[in-house]
C-alpha cells in the first residue's frame, strides 16, 4: 500500500504541470460547487428570513374564514378586538412580539400615474415593526395617531418621483365592498432591501387603516415573532382555537421551501455538468499517463503485478489528485463563501418570484452537510472518472504493453 | 529436471488482412541450470518463443509447461501468479520503473510476492551486491548508466529466486564493456546459484557464453547444439 502511494505520488510528479492543472480542475470544480451551493442556499435562506420578518412572522393568527388571496376585509373574515388577542399572545414566554395588521389592496396614484399596491395598517410602536422604522431613508417613521401620513418603499417613491412630504392619492377597498379614496402625505420612505416588497407595500397606522377601510376594531391578522423559530409548531399546537387559524412560518412560506427544493434539484444538474467537465479533464490526464507508461505497465505485469493492482495504482493517482484538488477547492470555496457571505452579493433589482422575497443582496451560506456531500461527490466523481483509464491499464496485455513505443 | 517445456507451439499474428506465423510448431525442453541462447535472425521467432516461455503471451496452439505446470490452462491472473514466483525477466531496453530507485526496483517483485520486510531488505541488498551496485541503491534509473541499469534489471530478475530468468537481447543497448560486465554477472550467477538463464540474442559475444545454443529460423528450431548441465 505504501509502495502504491509512493509510486502514485512520484508518477504525478513526472508531469507536474499536467498534474497541477488536473488538480486545479478538481479544485475549481469544488470551489464552484461550494460557492454555487452557498449562493442558492443563501438566496433561499435569505428569502425565507425576509418572508418571516416582513410578511409572515413565525406565527400568524387569522380569523378561521380569512382568505389571504382575497385580502378580504369583511368583518366576519377579520379578527375582532385584535388588541385583546395580541395581549394574550404576548403573555406566552415563547413570544417575542405580537402585533395586529390590517391588510387591504389599493391603488396609489399621482397625476396620470397609478399602481396597484398593498396597504398595511401597522402599530408603529410594535417591536416587530422596528425593521421598517430602521429602514427609513427619508422623512420620518409613522406615529400611531397620524391620520394623514403613509410610509412608502423607495422603489415606489422613485417610480413616482416622490419625496417625503409629497402628497399622493390612495384608493383602497373597504369592508363593505366599496372603495374609498384619500390624499395622504408621504411621511417617510423606507427600504427593506427587498425590491418586490418595497415596491408594492405602503404602510399607515393601524387605527387610520381601520377607519379608512371601515374595518373599525378589526385586523386581518396578528403577526407573531417568537424567540426561537423552532418553537413555532409547539406554540401553534398550544394555541389551537375554533375561532382562529394559527399558521406557522413553514405553512406561510411553503412556496419558498418548495422552491428551494426545486432549485436544489435544478442545481444538481449544474453540479453534474461542472463535475462532468472535471471528470473529462481527469480522465484525459490519466489516459495520457496510461499511454505514456504503457511499457512500464508491461514491465510491472511481466514481473507479476496483476491487473487489479495496476488498476489500484492508477486509482491511487486519481485519489491523490482528487485529495489535493478537493482540499484546494474547500479552502478556496470556503474563503470565497466566507467573504461574500459577509459583504453580500448585490443582484439586480428584480420582482423575483411571486411569494418569494428575494433581497437585493444574497449572503451565501453553506451548511456542513452541504460541504460534506459536495466534497464526497467531487471526490467520488474524480475516482469514477479514473476508472476508465485504470481499467485500460489493467487490461493491457503484457506482451503488447512491453512492445509499446 | 525440466524448468520449461514447449510442445508443438505455434503462434500466429494477424495484422490487418495479413497473417504471420511467428512460431510454426516448436518443441523445446530446458533443464534446470541451463545457460541457453536462442539465436536466429530478426523475425525468426526467438522473442516470441521467449514470451511464450515467460507466460507473457499464449500460443495459438500447443502447450507450454513451467515447472511441470501446463501454463496454457491458466487464466491471466494465474499466469501472473506463476510468473511472479518462478520467472525473472531482463529486457533489451533497460526495463526499470523510472520513478523508483534501484533499491525499490529490485524490491518490487518481492513486494508483489508478499515477502516480509526484513527478508525483503536483506534480499534486495544481497542482490544489489551480487551485481556490484551496493552503493547505487538510492539512485533512480536516470542517474545510472545503461550498464548499471541492466545490472539492476538482473538483480530484480534474481530477487525472487526464480526457476528461470528470461533475457531478451540483454546486451543489445550496451557498449562492449558494459555488455561483457552484464554477461559475466549472468554467467557467474548461473554458476553460483544454479538459476536457469534463457536469452535471445544475435550478438556473437553473448552466444559464446551459452552452454546450449538453439537456432530458430522462420518460426522453427533448426539447430539445437550444446548440452544441459549435469
Amino acid at each position: 500500500m505504501n509502495q502504491l502511494f509512493k509510486m502514485a505520488f512520484r508518477d504525478l510528479g513526472r508531469n507536474k504541470r499536467r498534474s497541477i492543472l488536473s488538480a486545479l480542475a478538481v479544485s475549481m470544480a469544488t470551489t464552484l460547487l461550494i460557492f454555487m451551493a452557498s449562493v442558492v442556499r443563501g438566496e433561499f435562506r435569505g428569502a425565507l428570513q425576509n418572508g418571516i420578518r416582513l410578511q409572515t412572522g413565525h406565527l400568524q393568527v387569522r380569523a378561521a374564514s380569512y382568505d389571504e388571496n382575497k385580502v378580504s376585509l369583511a368583518w366576519e373574515d377579520l379578527i375582532d378586538n385584535p388588541a385583546q388577542v395580541t395581549d394574550e399572545l404576548k403573555e406566552l414566554p415563547q413570544v417575542l412580539d405580537a402585533t395586529p395588521r390590517l391588510i387591504a389592496s389599493g391603488i396609489i396614484s399621482l397625476g396620470d400615474h397609478s399602481r396597484g399596491i398593498q396597504v398595511i395598517g401597522i402599530d408603529p410602536a410594535a417591536k416587530a415593526n422596528e425593521i421598517f422604522r430602521q429602514g427609513v431613508i427619508a422623512g420620518d417613521f409613522l406615529t400611531s395617531d397620524d391620520r394623514e401620513g403613509i410610509l412608502i418603499g423607495n422603489p415606489l417613491a422613485e417610480r413616482f418621483g416622490l419625496n417625503a412630504g409629497d402628497q399622493v392619492n390612495l384608493l383602497i377597498n373597504t369592508s363593505n365592498g366599496d372603495v374609498d379614496e384619500q390624499v395622504f402625505t408621504i411621511r417617510g420612505i423606507y427600504t427593506t432591501n427587498v425590491f418586490p416588497y418595497d415596491e408594492n407595500t405602503v404602510f399607515m397606522p393601524l387605527a387610520k387603516a381601520q377607519t379608512f377601510a371601515s374595518a373599525e376594531n378589526h385586523a386581518s391578522l396578528i403577526f407573531v415573532l417568537l424567540n426561537d423559530q423552532d418553537q413555532a409548531e409547539p406554540v401553534a399546537a398550544a394555541l389551537t382555537s375554533s375561532d382562529y387559524k394559527i399558521l406557522t412560518w413553514s405553512d406561510l412560506n411553503e412556496l419558498s421551501v418548495q422552491f428551494e427544493q426545486f432549485a436544489g434539484a435544478y442545481m444538481v444538474i449544474l453540479y453534474l455538468i461542472i463535475l462532468g467537465i472535471t471528470a473529462t479533464v481527469v480522465t484525459n490526464t490519466l489516459v495520457m499517463a496510461v499511454y505514456e507508461r504503457t511499457r512500464e505497465i508491461g514491465i510491472l505485469s511481466a514481473i507479476g503485478m496483476k491487473g487489479r493492482r495496476i488498476m489500484s495504482a492508477f486509482l491511487t493517482e486519481a485519489a491523490l489528485l482528487a485529495t489535493g484538488g478537493v482540499i484546494g477547492g474547500l479552502v478556496l470555496g470556503g474563503l470565497i463563501t466566507a467573504y461574500v457571505g459577509k459583504v453580500g452579493m448585490t443582484i439586480p433589482a428584480t420582482q423575483g418570484i411571486t411569494g418569494i422575497l428575494i433581497g437585493d443582496k444574497i449572503f451565501p451560506y453553506i451548511t456542513s452537510a452541504d460541504v460534506i456531500s459536495l466534497t464526497l461527490t467531487a471526490y467520488v466523481i474524480t475516482l469514477i472518472a479514473s476508472l476508465y483509464p485504470a481499467t485500460l491499464a489493467a487490461r493491457m496485455e503484457p506482451v503488447e504493453a512491453l512492445h509499446a513505443q | 529436471m525440466e524448468v520449461t517445456k514447449v510442445i508443438n507451439a505455434t503462434r500466429d499474428f494477424k495484422i490487418g488482412e495479413m497473417e504471420t506465423h511467428a512460431l510454426r510448431g516448436v518443441n523445446l525442453s530446458i533443464e534446470n541450470g541451463e545457460f541457453t541462447a536462442l539465436v536466429g535472425p530478426s523475425g525468426s521467432g526467438k522473442t516470441t518463443l521467449l514470451q511464450l516461455i515467460g507466460l507473457l503471451d499464449q500460443p495459438t496452439s500447443g502447450q507450454v509447461f513451467i515447472n511441470g505446470q501446463d501454463a496454457t490452462r491458466l487464466n491471466r491472473n494465474q499466469r501472473a501468479d506463476l510468473r511472479k514466483g518462478t520467472i525473472g525477466f531482463i529486457f533489451q531496453f533497460f526495463a526499470l520503473i523510472p520513478t523508483l530507485t534501484a533499491y525499490e526496483n529490485v524490491e518490487m517483485p518481492l513486494l508483489l510476492n508478499g515477502t516480509k520486510p526484513a527478508e525483503r531488505k536483506a534480499r534486495v541488498l544481497e542482490m544489489l551486491e551480487a551485481v556490484g551496485l551496493s552503493d547505487r541503491g538510492h539512485h533512480r534509473p536516470d542517474q545510472l548508466s545503461g550498464g548499471q541499469q541492466q545490472r539492476v534489471a538482473v538483480a530484480r530478475a534474481l530477487a525472487i529466486n526464480p526457476k528461470v530468468i528470461l533475457a531478451d537481447e540483454p546486451t543489445a543497448n550496451l557498449d562492449t564493456e558494459n555488455g561483457k560486465q552484464v554477461m559475466d554477472i549472468m554467467a557467474k550467477l548461473n554458476k553460483e546459484t544454479g538459476v536457469t538463464f534463457v536469452f535471445a540474442t544475435h550478438d556473437p559475444r553473448v552466444i559464446k557464453y551459452a552452454s546450449r545454443v538453439i537456432t530458430l529460423r522462420d518460426g522453427l528450431i533448426v539447430e539445437n547444439n550444446g548440452s544441459s548441465p549435469k
